[in-house]
């Protein structure tokens, strides 16, 4: 299976940063501060966050540090997959 | 008036109220003005003389406030410009003003460093931030935004006033139909007028406090900042909506009172629980920039049903036209309602002459809130602005088509031009398809406007590439994200052989947005 990280990569690369390379975006860097993430676009990250890892996201964890880069979203999905005992 | 007395006013007033909350950043009225009167005398000594066209590209900040206000009161005129805009139309927009100074972040100005010479009329860059690096600099002069506050520390009264109400306070670049944006000019007695008028039908008070989201380059957001600094009351200034329950929760911490919406954002509240959040102070909510849906003020009148809901119309041109009478929204709930206070409308044919209540025909403005005409474009200000009732009046053709009910409301029909309204805020169809066909393998592109729930309408490109090249989506979106700001880059491409044509040869975009509609 694909490891959280790749994936979760993958994704904004393929919807954020259209393919540009996930290279030029460091692992901490923040999405908002780069301008890569509106409002509509955390929408579509939930949606991807539900449906590749089976979790649920609650409205108050829609917050920056939670999602706002990519280390912060794979920690996020690491914790919400503990909670659910896998 | 000159609009700067909002704040100077409310600063004797009520010194220690709170004017802004900004993050962890919090001005009380008597600390926002010393700073933007310091900050005036800083532009001033930078060389700012009256009637100056002054850019400001920043984020919503306490330095963005604190901006706006300072280059008022040294005369000049401010130029709201959007943070996300890409180098080639700010220079476009600085050279098209003639401004003589730019205030924005160090890494904003590092941006436009290859192009210091093509800004011909750009005099003075004030930075925000860190140090500009010295060997950018250029033959530019360069400001730091802290020291100019800093060397003026022993000024605690505004400048002597040099702008009369009847002088530009304001020029706002829009976009416009044939692709480059034009300069929305507006006087003091303009701004002053329709906040006035705003504020009246709001029944604001020094006691509400307004959440605002939308960006202070944008007029509505820009107008949270005015129109509170006129009644006193406070700003929680937000950089934007992108993660909401972070916004919904600081409505409840800061107890807000008032929350200026577009539609997109009340679709993301419709996907939301908001049962979770107390709102109890929360009095209104206001809706402009493209109509709500009427399922979404239904469901905000249900879910938060002691929030009044202003449902309302307007232009840059203009700033407001209408509001729905509270007592009507859940009776007449798709009209924009009446004329704002002091104002007046009416709805004419393509020969001038009023139409009676029923008949459809395009909106006419008339009020001191109506703008002086776009910046050194007279042909396209003649096609706005067109004599009125009285003597050397002008009144303002919005362009938009509309008819009124038995009663007299307004109600919306559609646009006789063909820019979108995605997010709220205007894209022409044309600036974007310019980007594309600067794409070197695009031999056709199309944009449309598609309705979208979230976005109200839908930014769709339609493209045909040159013989035998290959062009994914992906390189397209990633081509237009770096040329168009972001709300303009398309959310769906599509690639077709060719385009459909009318008989003259123009590509048909009735057929396109049939199509798929």
């Amino acid at each position: 299976m694909q490891s959280i990280t790749q994936s979760v990569q993958d994704f904004v690369n393929d919807n954020f940063l259209f393919g540009q390379g996930i290279e030029s975006l460091g692992e901490s860097t923040s999405f908002l501060d780069e301008g890569i993430i509106d409002s509509t676009g955390v929408l579509e990250l939930v949606m991807f966050l539900e449906d590749s890892f089976l979790i649920s996201v609650e409205d108050e964890e829609l917050v920056p540090d939670n999602l706002d880069s990519i280390d912060r979203l794979v920690s996020f999905v690491e914790r919400k997959l503990v909670e659910l005992g896998e | 008036m000159q609009l700067e007395s909002f704040l100077e006013q409310s600063a004797d007033r009520h010194p220690e109220n709170t004017a802004l909350v900004c993050g962890d950043k919090r001005l009380t009225y008597a600390e926002f003005e010393q700073l933007a009167n310091r900050l005036a005398y800083g532009l001033i000594q930078a060389g700012v003389q009256r009637g100056d066209r002054v850019g400001i590209c920043l984020e919503n900040s306490i330095e963005a406030a604190v901006s706006i206000f300072a280059v008022l009161k040294s005369g000049a005129v401010f130029m709201p410009i959007n943070p996300t805009t890409k180098p080639d139309k700010l220079a476009y927009v600085l050279n098209n003003s003639r401004s003589s100074t730019l205030i924005a972040t160090t890494r904003k100005l590092a941006t436009l460093a290859d192009a210091w010479q093509n800004l011909s009329h750009l005099e003075t860059v004030v930075s925000v931030g860190a140090e500009f690096p010295d060997e950018m600099k250029g033959e530019m002069q360069f400001e730091d935004f802290d020291s100019l506050i800093e060397h003026n520390a022993d000024k605690n009264a505004p400048p002597k006033k040099r702008a009369i109400s009847v002088d530009l306070a304001a020029l706002i670049y829009t976009s416009g139909s044939t692709g480059n944006p034009k300069g929305v000019m507006l006087t003091h007695l303009n701004m002053v007028s329709a906040s006035t008028s705003i504020t009246t039908y709001l029944q604001n008070q020094a006691d509400d406090i307004i959440l605002n989201v939308l960006p202070l380059s944008f007029d509505y957001g820009l107008y949270q900042l005015l129109m509170t600094c006129q009644f006193g009351g406070t700003l929680i200034l937000e950089k934007s909506f992108t993660y909401p329950h972070a916004v919904l929760q600081k409505i409840v911490e800061h107890k807000a009172t008032g929350f200026p919406l577009v539609p997109t954002i009340s679709a993301i509240l419709l996907q939301m629980d908001l049962s979770k959040y107390d709102f109890s102070n929360l009095r209104y909510v206001t809706n402009t920039g493209a109509a709500l849906p009427t399922e979404h003020i239904t469901t905000i009148r249900e879910v938060l049903p002691h929030v009044s809901v202003f449902s309302m119309y307007g232009l840059t041109e203009c700033k407001r036209v209408s509001y729905l009478p509270l007592d009507q929204i859940d009776i007449r709930t798709d009209s924009v309602g009446i004329a704002m206070p002091n104002t007046e409308v009416y709805i004419v044919d393509g020969n001038d002459n009023r139409l009676p209540y029923g008949e459809i025909g395009e909106l006419v403005v008339r009020g001191a809130n109506v703008m002086k005409g776009y910046w050194e474009a007279p042909e396209l200000t003649n096609e706005k602005l067109k004599p009125g009732p009285l003597p050397c009046e002008n009144v303002l053709y919005t362009g938009d088509l509309f008819r009124q009910d038995d009663e007299g409301y307004l109600y919306f029909v559609g646009r006789r031009d063909d820019i979108i309204k995605s997010r709220g805020e205007k894209v022409s169809p044309k600036e974007v398809e310019n980007t594309l066909y600067s794409h070197p393998l695009i031999a056709e592109a199309a944009v449309v406007g598609q309705d979208d729930d979230v976005l109200g309408q839908a930014i769709r490109a339609i493209l045909v590439v040159i013989p035998d090249a290959e062009l994914s989506e992906r390189e397209v979106l990633a081509y237009c994200r770096k040329n168009l700001e972001d709300y303009m880059v398309p959310k769906f491409i599509e690639f077709q052989d060719s385009l459909p044509k009318s008989a003259n040869g123009k590509i048909d975009k009735k057929q396109l947005t049939g199509a798929t509609a």
